[in-house]
């Protein structure tokens, strides 16, 4: 802000404050006298007459005692242009503290947990206690409270990975966040509505769907090699690298039923996960451990133990 | 005559009125009723003797005011009803009935620009067409102009209706109509405040009374603030764009809803007390010096407070603090008009006993005191870090709507019915006394449900566990106010119930005129024989 426009304000602000003052002492000053006498002062309108009491004393000082309350806080807080204020406050350096005395206070928690391996720690219940709290603030909005995930949120709790399970990749996910490109019409933006409903067909028929239409299925695979297997596989298995979906298990992000298979061909979809930028690296290292187990992995390895 | 025939002339005449007397003054009201009406359609006047002076001294307009105070009743009983159903889609959410124009989202602005400029809107018509005419002694400067003020102001209560549910809308809190309706409401806003100064201008006492300084305040001010917020770029007929940007966008519009609040429900309805108070209570205005200095530092520190709105957002700090020291120092103005309203009933406490419009009044302002109080408590920024975003908010907005606005509008209104139709009083003062225990009982409810509910969910959404996680996830919070939501619809229905016995109580009232409505006041001005 350029000096004019501070000391504009700082103005403005003063002048209404010390204005109000003006008043009161004013008015006050010329009150012939403090006790209430209930004399008239002479106008009379529509039968209705007015007082000349005197302003009430507690009512002054009150009045007094909120400007000279708004005086202190304007020279100590940032109020008046740029002058910052004696307390140097601002409300992201409150924010910045408050989250300094959040990292100190609860930093040695979470990085206990993270000297634990991934595995190791899924295993801990009290551990997994504090990360389903953590889950149910940050991620339970889109996955759902048991994770189970809805329309476009993946399902948490199986074991079919779109961008992969491993330790490593949940990490990642969870620290990087993803973003899904599936484009219209695949890779060959030529296709016709038609052939896409050939392509809707062969997807189906992946699934091992009774009332699959056979010929259109046919018709469907070389069309299904040329757009789509770049990215989901020749054989359809999908491809994590790339977070594209296994399309033969019969698991769906956005629905596996023939409509919206058309649909998702018609538009391409673009999933998005955001990055848990909120969280400290220790944190989402148990939310991984926490992750982890809801898709059973914990389990798996117990018998190698 | 013979002494015989005599005897029996009044012996029959003794006859019917022991065993006719109530038809017989039945027949009398009937037949003066008759008189009044054909006075009325057919223009000729029973001849009385004064007659020729009487036709030519100047009387006060009260068609409008009647036709605004009527507008005021039915649009109060369709936003209310409004609110008490979106009151109960919050703990019923099958009533949103999965259709776009009956979903919470889109009755609610409805309810909301139903109850403040169709319901208040109408009764701060009614009432300053009302006082600045009697207290400046002179009719309105134009009839025709005040009647375009009223089917004008309807047509805009009708677009917004319709517009609403549709889904079009600029978003601003308050301000929800497209452009087209906010250019109608500029103009028929202007020619209220031509109506309304003009009649000023040609006022016969010297003295402007306190009350006009109020509504005229407000009526200049709620003229810039409309403008101002609803500068857009119209892109079609019922979509546009706001022409600031982002946080400069957000300032405007709280400075504007703020305002609505300060100067539409606050301004305005002083006005209405400074007036209808003395005027019930038959008694002087307290104090005249503190009528000024409230007046003039309400005005100077009410279009500063929007800003605390807006705390720990970009708007810059210095905007943040300014309003909110403006809004601390509010406190001491606001509670200014508090004491001149409540200790001009300093004599006359006793008239509460049995006048339940006074009742209502005083009510009212004591709403108005605690309401006041409030908001400078939330305008705190560490209180409001609490608050923001709660129900505390909506419990705060409704005790000043209904505890104040609605409450000294029934009171004025009540006053004014009788007046409108040449009685006496209203039809049933035991109603009367059933609307205002109704009316606070759904307040009291209605708030302290709130204040509850806000607190729990303040406190809730800041509670954090041993390892720093938040305790309670938002849909623990939202499950936590559901006896709250159950207990304000409660109160909601309560107020509401209160308001349709007052329609039923002005039906009767109605109805129980025997001169019909008057479309002039049957006093002359003072001091306008011709």
């Amino acid at each position: 802000m350029s000096s004019f426009w501070s000391i504009w304000i700082s103005a403005l602000i003063l002048l209404v404050v010390f204005g109000c003052w003006w008043l009161l002492w004013i008015v006050r000053r010329n009150q012939p006298t403090d006790k209430v006498e209930n004399r008239s002062v002479g106008h009379e309108v529509d039968g209705i007459e007015e007082l000349d009491n005197p302003l009430p004393k507690w009512w002054y000082w009150m009045f007094i005692g909120l400007i000279l309350f708004s005086l202190l806080y304007l020279a100590l807080y940032p109020g008046l242009g740029n002058y910052q204020g004696l307390l140097g406050w601002s409300q992201t350096k409150a924010w910045e503290q408050e989250m300094e005395r959040a990292r100190e206070e609860y930093g040695p928690l979470f990085a206990q947990y993270a000297e634990t391996d991934v595995p190791e720690l899924a295993r801990d219940g009290e551990a997994m206690q504090a990360a389903q709290r953590l889950f149910s603030n940050n991620c339970a909005t889109c996955h759902g409270s048991a994770g189970r995930g809805g329309y476009g949120f993946p399902n948490l709790t199986d074991d079919d990975w779109i961008w992969g399970g491993s330790v490593d990749a949940i990490k990642h996910t969870l620290t990087n966040g993803r973003q899904a490109n599936m484009p219209a019409r695949g890779v060959n933006p030529n296709l016709s509505n038609d052939q896409l409903g050939d392509i809707t067909e062969y997807v189906l028929s992946l699934n091992d769907r009774s009332g699959v239409d056979e010929a259109a299925a046919e018709r469907g695979e070389p069309l299904f090699a040329q757009a789509c297997s770049t990215c989901h596989g020749k054989d359809g298995t999908g491809n994590q690298s790339m977070g594209a979906p296994n399309l033969t298990n019969d698991t769906w992000l956005y629905g596996g039923d023939r409509d919206t298979i058309m649909e998702t061909l018609q538009y391409g979809r673009n999933g998005h996960m955001p990055a848990q930028n909120q969280l400290s690296e220790d944190q989402i290292h148990l939310l991984t451990a926490y992750v982890y187990r809801l898709s059973g992995q914990h389990r798996n390895n117990e018998g190698a133990e | 005559m013979g002494e015989n025939q005599n005897r029996a002339l009044f012996a029959i005449t003794e006859y019917i009125q022991r065993h006719y007397r109530i038809k017989v003054l039945t027949y009398i009201i009937e037949h003066r009723r008759c008189v009044a009406y054909a006075a009325r359609t057919l223009q000729t006047v029973p001849e009385e003797p004064n007659m020729e002076t009487q036709t030519s001294a100047e009387t006060y307009n009260y068609r409008v005011v009647r036709q605004f105070a009527i507008a005021s009743l039915v649009w109060g009983i369709v936003g209310m009803g409004l609110g008490v159903f979106i009151a109960a889609q919050m703990f019923l959410p099958q009533l949103n009935f999965d259709l776009p124009w009956t979903s919470f989202g889109r009755l609610r602005p409805l309810h909301t620009n139903a109850v403040i400029f169709a319901f208040a809107g109408s009764a701060l018509f009614a009432t300053s067409y009302y006082v600045v005419q009697r207290t400046s002694q002179s009719r309105l400067i134009s009839d025709e102009a005040a009647a375009f003020t009223f089917w004008g102001w309807q047509a805009v209560i009708v677009l917004v209706a319709i517009t609403l549910p549709l889904g079009y809308t600029t978003t601003k809190e308050y301000a929800e109509p497209e452009w087209p309706i906010n250019i109608l409401i500029a103009v028929v806003w202007l020619t209220y405040a031509y109506v309304f100064f003009g009649t000023i201008a040609r006022r016969r006492v010297k003295h402007i009374y306190v009350a006009n300084w109020f509504y005229g305040a407000f009526i200049i001010t709620i003229a810039i603030l409309h403008v101002v917020n609803n500068l857009a770029i119209p892109v079609g007929w019922f979509e546009s764009y706001s022409i600031f940007p982002g946080t400069i966008d957000a300032m405007v519009q709280w400075w504007y809803g703020h305002n609505a609040v300060g100067f539409y429900l606050t301004a305005g309805f002083l006005g209405m007390m400074y007036y209808f108070v003395p005027k019930q209570a038959n008694r002087p205005i307290y104090s005249y010096r503190l009528s000024i200095v409230h007046f003039w530092a309400l005005i100077a520190t009410y279009v500063w407070a929007g800003g605390h709105h807006l705390h720990y957002t970009p708007l810059p700090e210095w905007a943040q603090t300014a309003s909110m020291i403006m809004s601390l120092i509010l406190l001491a103005p606001s509670w200014g008009g508090m004491i001149n309203g409540i200790m001009t009933l300093s004599g006359a406490w006793y008239k509460l006993r049995t006048d339940p419009i006074l009742r209502f009044l005083i009510v009212a302002v004591s709403f108005y005191g605690m309401a006041t109080f409030e908001g400078p408590l939330m305008s705190i920024r560490t209180v409001n870090a609490l608050s923001h975003s709660t129900d505390w908010t909506v419990g705060h907005v409704h005790s000043g709507a209904l505890g104040w606005v609605a409450m000294i509008s029934f009171g004025a209104l009540y006053h004014l019915f009788p007046r409108l139709y040449g009685l006496k009083s209203m039809f049933s003062i035991p109603l009367i006394n059933l609307h205002f225990w109704l009316a606070t009982i759904g307040v009291v409810l209605y708030t302290v449900s709130m204040w509850i509910n806000g607190l729990l969910q303040g406190l809730m959404w800041r509670a954090v566990n041993d390892d720093g996680t938040l305790t309670y996830s938002f849909v623990e919070a939202v499950e936590a106010s559901y006896p709250g939501y159950v207990v304000r619809f409660i109160g909601g229905a309560f107020f509401l119930g209160g308001v349709l016995v007052m329609a039923y109580n002005v039906w009767r009232t109605v109805g129980q005129s025997e001169t019909g409505a008057l479309d002039d006041s049957t006093d002359a001005v003072q001091g306008a024989n011709a």
